[in-house]
C-alpha cells in the first residue's frame, strides 16, 4: 500500500487496478454499454416492460449458470443441466394432468436428484471426467424421456398455473420469477462465501491434494455439488415451463452452453478455484440483452451467431486481461 | 585488475500490486567466481532469479550482460544470452522420460550423462519417466541439463535443499569447478557451510534492495546476517529443554506407538513411541522409507504390516480424516502440497475447520477470525499479500502450513522437511514454535534434510536407514558426526572418518544389512 502513497501512479494503472480490486465494476460498464446501443439502434426499446422481460429470460439461464459455477469452481461442469431441466419441465407438465400438483412436482424432482447423484458419484468416486460424466447422464436422461414421452402421449400436457404465474407473470411490473430468484440466489452467494460447504469448493477446485491432507473427503463435496446442481436445474425446468409454456423434448437444451458463458463471461475459471456468483448473474444479463441485440439487428441468423461467438470471446478475454492484470 | 562483469544488473525493481517484491536490486557478477545472493524471506531473491531468468519481467532495472544491454523477455531469450536456471522446484515434465525431457529443451544427451556421473548418480536409466523419479535425483537431473549446454551463468536456487549429503558434496565440488573454468555461478543458499567453502563473494538483498557486497572471508557470516536482518542479532539457540521436562518419567502410554510398520518396499520395520511433550526427530538419507513412514502416519497411504497405536488404541487409517481425527496432522515440506493457492491466509488456515461433513454449514465468522488471528500472530505470518497465499514468499506460505494446524490446535505434528528452503530467521521461529508447541504438552515427529537442526530442535532422535530404525537415542549424544555416522546405518561409537563416509562409492545404499560392520574401516 506504502507505494500507493510515495509515487504518483498513472490513471490508467489505477483504473486497472481498481477494476481488478472490484471485478464487478467492468462488467456493469459493459452491461450498461449495451443497454446504450440498444437505445441508440431502437430507441424507444427500453422501457419498463422491456426490462421486466429481459429479467424474466435471464433468471434461468441465471440459475443454470449458477449450476455451471459451482461445479466450475471445483474444476468440473456440469452439461446435464439442461436435459434435467427439460425432464422436470416434461414431467411436471405430463403427470399434473392426473396427479395432484404435490405429488408431479415431486415426480419431476426425482430424475434431478438421481441424475445429480449419478454425476456426483462418477466424478467424486470414480473420477470420470465431470465433462464426460455429464454428458453421458445427460444422453442417458434424454433417451430416458423419449421413452417416457411414449407413455404419455395420449394424456397431455398442462402448465400448472401457479408456474404460469412463476414464469410470466407480474406483480406492479417486477417479474414474480425474481420472488423465487432473490432468495435463491442469496442463498447461493452466501453459500459460496460464509459455509464451510463454499470453501471446500473453491479449495478443492484450487487443490485437492491440500483439501486432502487437510481431512476433506472428495467424494462428499463432489457427491453433494452434483445433486445440488442437478437440484437448481430441475427448479430452472419448471420456471422456465412457466416461461415458455410449450414442453418439448429439448426445451432447456439450448440454454446449457450459454450457461457455461455466463459463468464463464461472469469472471468464474473454468479450471477451479476462482469465481462467484455475483459476476455469474451480471454474465447472465449480458447474454440476455447481447442476444436481444443482435435480433433487432436483423441479421441473418447465420452472421448472428457468428457475431455472438466473437463477442463471447472478446468480452472474456478483455474482462480475464483487466481483472488479472496485477 | 578490473574484469568486466559477466552479468550486471541495476536498479531492477518488480511490483505486484502494490506489494513491491524488488525495489532496487543490484547483482554483478564476474567471470571466474561463484557468487552468492542471500537475504531473508521474502527479500526478493526468487524475484530477482526469475527476472535474470526472463520467467517474469521487470517494471524497471538495466541488465548487462557481457557488457550489452539484454531485454531478456523469455526463458529461451535468457538462454541465447547465456543464462540458465535450476529453480527449487524441479523443472522436467513427469509424465516424460529424461531422454524426451532433455530433447524438448535440445540438451546434448551425452554430455548429461556425464555430468549425472559426474554429479553422484552412476545408474541412471534415461528412459525412466521423470514422475517415478525421486526428488533428490530429479534436481540433480535438474543441475546436469544446465551444466550439459555450458551456460555462462548459472543460477542454483537452493540447489542443495533437500539433497542428502552424498549428492550436495557432489553439486557443491561440480559448482567449484564452474567457477574455475571462467564461468559463473549464482548460488543462492541458505547453508552458511556451504557458501562459505564455495563462494567468493555475496551480494545481500533485503526487503527488495542489494544491501551489501560482501567477500566471503572467514567470519563474514555475523556481517551476512546482520546485513539480511538490518539490525544486530544475537545468536539465539533455541532455549535449553528444562532439567524438570527431561526428567519426568515416560508416561505408562505413549501418545503414538509405531510397532513394527511396513509399507511396501520403502518401509521395513519401524518401531517407535512418541511421548506427549517431546519433539523426536526423525533422520534419514534421502529415500530411507521416511516419506512413507510419515504418509502411513497421515493416513495417506495404507500400512502392508505392524501397527500403529494413539494413546494406546490401536488405530488404522484410510484417509487423512482419520489421522486428523486421532490428532495426528501432517505438514508435508513441499508448501504446493498443503495449500490452496489462489485463496486467501485465513481460508487456507481455517480449511480443516470445514473439512468434516457436520462444518459444512454457516461458519461463525468471528470465532473463525478469532482462531485465525491468533495463530497468525503466533507464527507472525506476514499479511502484507494475504488475498491470494502464492502472493507469500516461501518461508511464510510455510508457515501457512503450520498455523492451519496450530489454529486446529492438533495434538501431534508431522512436520516433514519444514524448513526446507527457507531464510535462517524464519527457521528461528519454526523451531522455536516447535519447542513452545512441546512445552504445552503436545508431541512433534520432525524429520529434517539438515542435520544441524537436530540438536536445536529435538529430545530424542530417531534414525532411519533402509527402511528400518537402526537407532534411537537422546539428543545429547547427537552431535552432527555422530547423527551423519548413523544416518549411513553405521552402528555409533564406531570410528569412522566422515569424509570417507560421504564417498558416494561406498554409498551404502545398496547394502541391505544397515547394521553391517564391514562398514566400518
Amino acid at each position: 500500500m506504502s507505494t500507493t502513497a510515495i509515487q504518483p501512479v498513472p490513471f490508467g494503472r489505477r483504473l486497472k487496478r481498481f477494476m481488478a480490486d472490484r471485478p464487478l465494476i467492468p462488467l456493469i460498464i459493459l452491461l450498461v454499454i449495451l443497454v446504450v446501443i440498444l437505445q441508440i439502434l431502437r430507441p424507444g426499446i427500453v422501457n419498463e416492460r422491456w426490462i421486466a422481460n429481459t429479467i424474466k429470460f435471464a433468471i434461468p439461464l441465471a440459475i443454470l449458470a449458477g449450476c455451471q459455477t459451482m461445479t466450475m469452481l471445483t474444476g468440473g461442469i456440469d452439461l446435464s443441466v439442461g436435459t434435467v431441466a427439460t425432464m422436470s419441465a416434461f414431467i411436471m407438465a405430463t403427470q399434473v394432468v392426473n396427479q395432484d400438483p404435490a405429488v408431479a412436482f415431486l415426480l419431476a424432482m426425482m430424475p434431478a436428484v438421481l441424475i445429480g447423484l449419478v454425476n456426483g458419484i462418477g466424478v467424486g468416486v470414480f473420477r470420470v471426467h465431470p465433462l464426460i460424466m455429464t454428458l453421458g447422464t445427460s444422453l442417458i436422461g434424454t433417451g430416458c424421456l423419449q421413452v417416457y414421452q411414449r407413455t404419455v402421449i395420449a394424456s397431455g400436457a398442462k402448465i400448472p398455473d401457479v408456474l404460469a404465474w412463476l414464469g410470466t407473470g407480474l406483480t406492479y411490473g417486477v417479474p414474480n420469477a425474481l420472488l423465487l430468484f432473490v432468495p435463491l440466489a442469496a442463498l447461493i452467494v452466501f453459500t459460496l462465501s460464509r459455509t464451510g460447504f463454499g470453501r471446500l469448493l473453491y479449495a478443492v477446485g484450487d487443490n485437492e491434494r491440500a483439501t486432502r491432507l487437510s481431512g476433506v473427503q472428495y467424494w462428499q463435496v463432489i457427491t453433494a455439488l452434483y445433486v445440488i446442481s442437478s437440484v437448481l436445474a430441475g427448479i430452472t425446468g419448471l420456471l422456465y415451463i412457466g416461461l415458455i409454456k410449450a414442453p418439448s423434448l429439448s426445451l432447456a437444451e439450448p440454454l446449457v452452453l450459454p450457461s457455461v458463458a455466463a459463468a464463464v463471461i461472469g469472471g468464474t475459471s473454468i479450471f477451479g478455484g476462482r469465481g462467484g456468483y455475483t459476476g455469474t448473474i451480471i454474465g447472465a444479463l449480458i447474454l440476455t440483452v447481447l442476444t436481444t441485440l443482435l435480433t433487432i439487428l436483423q441479421m441473418p441468423e447465420g452472421a448472428r451467431r457468428i457475431l455472438f461467438g466473437l463477442i463471447v470471446l472478446f468480452v472474456t478475454a478483455a474482462y480475464l486481461r483487466i481483472v488479472e492484470e496485477r | 585488475m578490473t574484469t568486466s562483469p559477466l552479468l550486471d544488473a541495476t536498479g531492477v525493481a518488480k511490483n505486484y500490486g502494490a506489494v513491491a517484491a524488488l525495489r532496487n536490486a543490484s547483482l554483478s557478477v564476474l567471470p571466474g567466481e561463484v557468487h552468492a545472493l542471500m537475504g531473508a524471506n521474502g527479500a526478493g531473491k526468487s524475484t530477482l532469479v526469475k527476472i535474470l531468468t526472463g520467467a517474469i519481467s521487470a517494471n524497471a532495472g538495466r541488465i548487462l550482460i557481457r557488457g550489452e544491454a539484454r531485454d531478456i523477455r523469455s526463458p529461451a531469450a535468457a538462454r541465447r544470452a547465456g543464462l540458465l536456471p535450476v529453480y527449487q522446484e524441479p523443472s522436467l515434465i513427469p509424465d516424460l522420460d529424461v531422454l524426451s525431457n532433455l530433447r524438448l529443451t535440445g540438451t546434448p544427451v551425452e554430455p548429461f550423462r556425464a555430468w549425472v556421473r559426474e554429479l553422484g548418480i552412476p545408474d541412471l536409466d534415461i528412459r525412466e519417466t521423470a514422475r517415478d523419479i525421486p526428488l533428490a535425483v530429479l534436481r540433480v537431473l535438474d543441475l546436469a541439463r544446465a551444466l550439459a549446454v555450458e551456460p555462462d551463468v548459472l543460477l542454483l536456487d537452493e540447489m542443495t535443499a533437500a539433497l542428502p549429503a552424498n549428492l550436495a558434496e557432489k553439486v557443491l565440488e561440480v559448482v567449484r569447478r564452474q567457477g574455475d573454468s571462467g564461468r559463473a555461478v549464482i548460488f543462492i543458499s541458505h547453508r552458511f557451510v556451504e557458501i562459505s567453502a564455495l563462494c567468493d563473494r555475496a551480494t545481500v538483498l533485503r526487503d527488495g534492495e542489494t544491501v551489501g557486497v560482501v567477500d566471503i572471508v572467514p567470519g563474514v557470516e555475523e556481517k551476512i546476517v546482520e546485513l539480511m536482518l538490518g539490525t544486530r542479532i544475537v545468536k539465539t539457540h533455541v532455549a535449553a529443554r528444562s532439567a524438570a521436562q527431561k526428567a519426568a518419567p515416560a508416561p505408562a502410554r505413549p501418545r503414538l506407538a509405531v510397532r513394527n510398520l511396513r509399507v511396501g518396499t520403502k518401509l521395513n520395520d519401524v518401531s517407535f513411541d512418541l511421548a506427549d511433550g517431546e519433539v523426536a526427530g526423525a533422520v534419514a538419507l534421502e529415500g530411507q522409507g521416511q516419506d512413507e513412514l510419515f504418509a502411513a502416519l497421515a493416513g495417506s497411504i495404507r500400512p502392508s504390516g505392524g501397527a500403529i497405536e494413539v494413546d494406546g488404541q490401536p488405530v488404522k487409517f484410510s484417509h487423512p480424516i482419520d489421522a486428523i481425527r486421532a490428532g495426528l496432522a501432517y505438514v508435508p515440506g513441499d508448501r504446493a502440497e498443503a495449500l490452496a493457492m489462489q485463496r486467501s491466509v485465513r481460508e487456507n488456515i481455517a480449511l480443516p475447520f470445514s473439512a468434516a461433513l457436520r462444518n459444512w454449514g454457516p461458519i461463525a465468522m468471528r470465532q473463525e477470525r478469532a482462531k485465525v488471528v491468533s495463530a497468525i500472530e503466533r507464527l507472525q505470518i506476514d499479511t502484507r499479500a494475504q488475498g491470494e497465499v502464492q502472493r507469500l514468499s516461501g518461508g511464510n506460505q510455510q508457515k501457512v502450513t503450520i498455523a492451519r494446524w496450530i489454529a486446529a490446535d492438533t495434538r501431534t505434528l508431522l512436520c516433514f522437511d519444514p524448513t526446507r528452503g527457507i531464510d535462517v530467521g524464519t527457521k528461528q521461529e519454526i523451531y522455536k514454535l516447535l519447542r513452545e508447541v512441546a512445552g504445552h504438552g503436545k508431541s512433534v515427529l520432525f524429520y529434517t534434510s539438515e542435520l544441524e537442526e537436530v540438536q536445536r530442535v529435538c529430545d530424542r532422535v530417531i534414525v532411519i536407514f533402509g527402511g528400518r530404525v537402526v537407532d534411537i537415542f537422546p539428543v545429547e549424544e547427537a552431535d552432527e558426526p555422530t547423527l551423519m555416522r548413523a544416518a549411513y546405518g553405521l552402528p555409533r561409537g564406531a570410528k569412522a572418518d566422515i569424509g570417507i563416509l560421504a564417498d558416494p562409492h561406498s554409498s551404502p545404499e545398496t547394502s541391505n544389512s544397515p547394521n553391517s560392520p564391514g562398514a566400518t574401516p
